[in-house]
């Protein structure tokens, strides 16, 4: 029997293994993978270094574990060059492999920022198992790490590294952290909770360059306008590009992601997409809970029972200990006006329309985040 | 009385304070939560993703 092959093996990629394998024991699964196939968690990956984890026990089961407990064959260290859709085959560095039916879980990229300097290529992103390694590794010995982006995962490495004791700086354009996600009074409060943590904040700022110091020891990175910062270490935490580049040069359709419809299907109805690099119906969401709504949907119509995926309104948890922030970005589209009330340890924003319609929120402090729940059945459903 | 972490997200269920808000009263154990039942913060299932036991502080 041809495979049902998945090209991926993040949370996305082997989630939908995992749930086929609950409808259909029979069907060969081969997972391919650029990687060593490691199963981990990459929302942990910004939230572990104060705990004092390493790579290795972030590591919860190797490539021949996975291809083990899941009943599936999984191929590390190996690279798609191209999808034959005529032919049904993936073309490998090292042959072909046949598929029968095809679920791109690629992920995503981290955004580049650019940089002049010396010290541009010193920067350093954390975007899997392997660049935690690395990021871990180069933080012995270093007092202080710069970080260029205050959305969800730099503010979450902020936090995390602070409360390891380093000194933090923040850059971003934007004039408040998580500037796209919270009103704001909320991000006010989220600012204030780790000013006291010790981040020096460098907002309405771009950076223009990295620059190695003289004695080759740390690094400078200028700013558009603003001193500059000395810094030990530079983490680029700008936002994700969806992997789309496969998927375009075998002619799918794509936008900010491979583009499917409900049913996870590309243009091509032989080949499916779930996870960051997916866009579907127009959303791209790069969080675990829509990835694992998909998974599951996509596990029944792949096991026979088309079903087409439905989305509630599915509230972002950002870990930042030192202030909890739970986010409900209001859809695009919706019309309405943030109104923020305050709460006895932060703040509880809605985001409501003009009939009343509760279409979005953001909570920051525990007594807010409390609320999340109730909130979240308010929402109406996003798909 | 046990508390138990996601592994994926980190939310932590702690069996003496329950999930009201989920439905799930205080002192229920991690055995009686449905098997449908799913994190409330990452989506991750109890019977796929495996929570990690941790002592009671």
């Amino acid at each position: 029997m041809t495979p049902i092959v998945i090209a991926g093996s993040g949370l996305a990629g082997l989630a939908v293994a995992r749930e086929f394998r609950r409808l259909d024991a029979a069907t060969p699964v081969v997972v391919v993978t650029a990687d060593d196939g490691v199963s981990y968690s990459k929302p942990m990956l910004s939230n572990a270094l104060a705990a004092g984890r390493t790579a290795a026990q972030l590591a919860s089961a190797d490539a021949v574990q996975v291809a083990a407990q899941l009943g599936i064959e999984l191929r590390p260290w190996t690279r798609i060059a191209a999808i034959d859709r005529d032919a049904r085959l993936l073309r490998l560095a090292t042959g072909t492999l046949a598929y029968g039916r095809l679920v791109l879980a690629l992920g995503a990229d981290p955004r580049r920022p650019v940089l002049a300097g010396d010290g541009a290529d010193a920067v350093l992103t954390v975007n899997d198992l392997a660049g935690y390694a690395v990021f871990r590794a180069a933080l012995a010995g270093a007092r202080r790490v710069a970080i260029l982006g205050a959305g969800l995962i730099g503010c979450e490495f902020a936090n995390d590294l602070a409360a390891t004791g380093l000194g933090v700086d923040v850059v971003d354009i934007a004039p408040h952290p998580l500037g796209r996600l919270l009103p704001p009074r909320a991000a006010a409060a989220l600012r204030q909770a780790l000013d006291a943590t010790g981040v020096a904040w460098h907002l309405g700022r771009t950076p223009r360059a990295v620059h190695r110091r003289a004695d080759g020891h740390r690094l400078i990175v200028e700013l558009d306008h603003g001193p500059a910062i000395e810094t030990d270490l530079v983490l680029s935490a700008i936002g994700l590009a969806p992997r789309i580049a496969l998927a375009a040069a075998a002619g799918l359709a794509t936008g900010r992601g491979i583009r499917t419809d409900r049913l996870l299907r590309s243009s091509d109805p032989a080949i499916f997409a779930l996870g960051d690099c997916a866009e579907v119906e127009g959303l791209s969401l790069p969080f675990v809970m829509p990835l694992m709504t998909c998974a599951r949907a996509l596990a029944r119509t792949l096991a026979g029972t088309p079903t087409p995926v439905a989305y509630p309104a599915m509230p972002v948890v950002v870990k930042t200990p030192a202030l909890p922030v739970v986010v409900s970005p209001p859809p695009a589209a919706a019309q309405g006006a943030w109104q923020e009330d305050d709460t006895a340890d932060g703040i509880a924003a809605r985001f409501v329309g003009a009939d009343d319609t509760l279409h979005g929120f953001a909570l920051v402090g525990a007594a807010a985040v409390a609320r999340k729940a109730a909130l979240a059945r308010e929402v109406p459903a996003w798909l | 009385m046990k508390i138990w972490t996601c592994i994926v997200c980190g939310f932590v269920y702690d069996e003496a304070k329950g999930l009201p808000e989920d439905g799930i009263a205080p002192g229920t154990r991690w055995a009686d939560i449905p098997a449908d039942w799913a994190c409330p913060d990452c989506g991750v299932a109890k019977a796929d993703f495996e929570m990690q036991e941790t002592p009671a502080a």
